[in-house]
Parts: structure tokens; C-alpha cells; sequence
């Protein structure tokens, strides 16, 4: 908690609320922090997930590729309250992955001819043209998982997985949330997602509120 | 949508005739996800979701939810045998590769040439992109489902988009209330006609040229 203060950049797992680690957004809720720069594929709900940033005005940019499911940012950015910056799905993960992994940005033709050329270099290699989408870092990246050892090894579940695996690359301090810590050497290296290289803190979790938000 | 539930439910039937076995597909959000239940029996299709999901089965009975596995709208899910999970990276990898023989879609507008906008209405609207931008460009077959008009009655297959495209000649189908039009590269083919309506009615409620052949197949309100 001690990492994520007023002002700073933080890029969030998850899809649609899943996925979104909850004690350590509420814990951040509870600490209030504000002026935030969030990354993560959506705006989560009003009231669930990492959604709660945003309605309750913490928030001063968004980069994501939805904001349906949260109708609080649609009203915010109208208002000009909340910048929100639009990447198409795909290109925001793949911005994210290039910030895990070291790359300066990713070439791309979705997006030619629509608002998302809007001030991106164009390059041409063999014959055909791309955008050039920069890479994303974080100051700091909160991700949820299933299991964790003790080392920081994740295994995610099911379609819980989504962006977390990018997004836990791509924190200059990476923080899980995990339903389950174990001891190192109780994982099988086969099973391992993220490898503990990229994990900075293991926290348990209270349990998940993300259950059906959309019914 | 402000459409009554049979026409969603109309609509969805005739988007899953074009669903064949062995097809892999991904159906977006609302009228789209509906497709999935008017599938023939022995059609075996891989479902996919951006999220990271390749197999997707039917809806969950109640009670029986596994709270982490959703589809892209973020309803649940089950998985079907041969079924895998990943990383939103690895699903848009499955997009942008071309893997995907059908991608059912909403719409706001699609032009003349195919071009679809469905994601923005700037200053009211803001869904957001989300990964249509990826499934419209790339998908083998785009099929987009929507209401023939907007709610003030104005087309919505127009001679160009106004709002910001999604992506440019992409759509390779529409199914509206109304019609069924095929784009071709001479134009909007009207294929079939809905009941109640006329093929005039369907002219008249539609701002792109439609070419018309000598005899236009009517859809009887009942699908088989």
C-alpha cells in the first residue's frame, strides 16, 4: 500500500470486474488515494472492481478499451473530468505485454482509417502500413490470482487469467492478490503463469465481490 | 435496443444459419450472444471470448456459477471438451492471425461499402472499442445483427458512416428486423425479406442503394 500514493500510475488486471484484485482496491479505497492514472482493459463497475476508482472520483486518466459496463466514466469524460484514452482491445495488451517485456511498442494495422490514427507515426515494413502503439508501464501493477508460492510464482484461474499475466509484467512494482500462498516448492514449474521474477508482493486475499455484475 | 424480445430472438435464429460445424466463432455482446442458442444440434462449434476463452458451452444452471470463468460480457460460463483458457494477448493473437470463420457483431451504422461503426457516438454515447476494432477487421465473415433504424426511425444502412468507423469494408452481412443484405462489390444485395414486411418497406427504411434480384426470399415470422 505504501507504493501506491496521490498522482500515481497504476495498471490493474482483469476483464469486466473479473479478474480485478478486490482487497487491494478496496484497501486503496480505504487509504484514499487520488489523481490516479489508471491502465486496464476496462472501467470495471460503479460500485465493484476497479471501478470504484472512478466513481468515486479518484481517478484523473483512464487508458482502456471499454468503459460501457461503468456508466460514471462515460459521464465523467463527457464532462471532462476524467481524460479517457481509447485503445482497441488487442493493441492494449499487446501495449501492456511490450511494456512487461522490455519493448519499446508494437506495430499494428487495426486501427488504420478510424479516430485511432489520430496523432500515431505510420511506418511501412515489407509494403504494408502500421501503427506504431507505444508501450505501457506502470509505477505500479495490482493483479489477482488463484495460487501463489512464496517466491511470487502465480497460477491464475480459468478466464480469471485475461490481462493479469501481461499486467504483472509490466509494474515497476508488481503486487498479487492471491486466494492461496504456498511455500516454495509446493507449485509444479509446469503449472506456473507468471513467473515470481516479475512479482514484488503477495498479499491474501478476503475473497472476491466481482460475482455476475452484469445481471 | 428497444426491441421486443421475439424479433432479438428472430434475428439470432437467422444469424445461427450461417454458423456451420467445425466453424470457430465469437459472438459479441447483446443480440449476438443469443446466437449460440439456435444452433443445430449436430453443428460442434468452438466458441471464442477476448477474454481468454476458446470452447465455450452453455449457460450454467444456477447456483452452479464458477465465479472466475465469464465470457467477454462477463456472464458465466461453461467450457466445452477440447476447451482451453489464456491471456487476453493470446485470444486477439487468435483474432488478428485470422482463426476466426465468424464474428456476430452490433451495429450502429454500416455504409454502401461494409464500413461498420459501432462503437462510439461522440458526446453520447461511449461504450468504448473494446476488441470490435480487432474482430471486425480480421474475422473471415462478419455478420453484423442490429434494428433496420435508430429509434428516431432514421437508417442505420447508410450511403457513408457519420459516426467513427470501427473498420472499413469489413461487414460481409447484415440481418436486421427487417432484411437480410448481403455486401457484395457491386453493392448491398437484398437476399431476404422479414414477414410482416414488404421489400418497398425495406427501400424505404433504407438510406444505401440496395440492388434488389427478381425475387427477393421471404422470411415467415416462425423459423424452423
Amino acid at each position: 500500500m505504501n507504493y501506491i500514493n496521490d498522482g500515481c500510475s497504476l495498471m490493474f488486471g482483469g476483464f469486466g470486474g473479473v479478474g480485478n484484485p478486490p482487497t487491494l482496491i478496496n484497501g486503496l479505497i480505504e487509504k484514499g488515494v487520488k489523481d490516479l492514472t489508471l491502465i486496464g482493459n476496462d472501467a470495471g463497475f460503479p460500485t465493484i472492481g476497479i471501478g470504484k476508482f472512478i466513481s468515486q472520483g479518484r481517478a484523473k486518466k483512464l487508458i482502456a478499451s471499454h468503459i460501457g459496463s461503468n456508466p460514471v466514466a462515460g459521464q465523467l469524460m463527457v464532462d471532462g473530468l476524467l481524460e479517457v484514452e481509447f485503445s482497441p482491445q488487442g493493441t492494449l495488451a499487446e501495449r501492456i505485454r511490450a511494456g512487461g517485456v522490455g519493448l519499446g511498442g508494437v506495430l499494428t494495422d487495426i486501427g488504420l482509417d478510424s479516430m485511432m490514427e489520430e496523432g500515431k507515426q505510420k511506418v511501412q515494413v515489407d509494403g504494408k502500413t502500421f501503427l506504431i502503439e507505444s508501450a505501457l508501464r506502470a509505477d505500479v501493477a495490482i493483479v489477482y490470482a488463484k495460487k501463489a508460492d512464496e517466491f511470487g510464482n502465480l497460477i491464475y484461474e480459468t478466464s480469471a487469467r485475461n490481462t493479469n499475466p501481461l499486467v504483472a509484467m509490466a509494474g515497476n512494482i508488481t503486487i498479487a492478490e492471491v486466494e492461496e500462498i504456498v511455500p516454495v516448492g509446493n507449485l509444479d514449474p509446469h503449472d506456473i503463469h507468471t513467473p515470481g521474477i516479475f512479482v514484488d508482493y503477495v498479499i491474501q486475499s478476503k475473497g472476491v465481490d466481482w460475482k455476475w455484475a452484469w445481471e | 435496443m428497444g426491441m421486443g424480445v421475439n424479433i432479438r430472438e428472430r434475428i439470432a435464429k437467422r444469424a445461427a444459419q450461417e454458423i456451420k460445424d467445425g466453424m470457430m466463432v465469437n459472438l459479441g455482446i447483446g443480440i449476438p450472444s443469443l446466437v449460440a442458442n439456435y444452433l443445430a444440434s449436430e453443428c460442434r462449434v468452438m466458441f471464442h471470448a477476448e477474454n481468454g476463452v476458446l470452447g465455450i458451452g452453455k449457460e450454467p444452471e444456477k447456483g452452479k456459477e464458477d465465479p472466475t470463468l465469464c465470457n467477454a460480457a462477463g456472464f458465466p460460463v461453461t467450457t466445452v471438451p477440447g476447451a482451453s483458457y489464456f491471456d487476453s494477448a493470446v485470444a486477439f493473437g487468435m483474432i488478428r492471425s485470422g482463426y476466426l470463420d465468424i464474428t456476430i457483431l452490433g451495429g450502429l451504422e454500416v455504409s454502401e461499402q461494409g464500413d461498420l461503426a459501432n462503437w462510439i457516438v461522440p458526446k453520447k454515447r461511449v461504450p468504448g472499442i473494446g476488441g470490435a476494432m480487432e474482430l471486425a477487421k480480421k474475422a473471415k465473415k462478419v455478420i453484423v445483427v442490429m434494428n433496420h433504424t435508430n429509434k428516431k426511425g432514421d437508417a442505420k444502412i447508410v450511403k457513408q458512416c457519420r459516426l467513427p468507423l470501427t473498420a472499413k469494408a469489413c461487414v460481409n452481412l447484415i440481418i436486421t428486423d427487417m432484411a437480410v443484405i448481403e455486401v457484395t462489390e457491386q453493392g448491398l444485395l437484398l437476399k431476404e425479406v422479414m414477414e410482416p414486411y414488404s421489400t418497398e418497406e425495406v427501400i424505404e427504411a433504407t438510406e444505401a442503394h440496395l440492388l434488389v434480384p427478381g425475387e427477393v426470399k421471404i422470411v415467415k415470422r416462425k423459423l424452423d
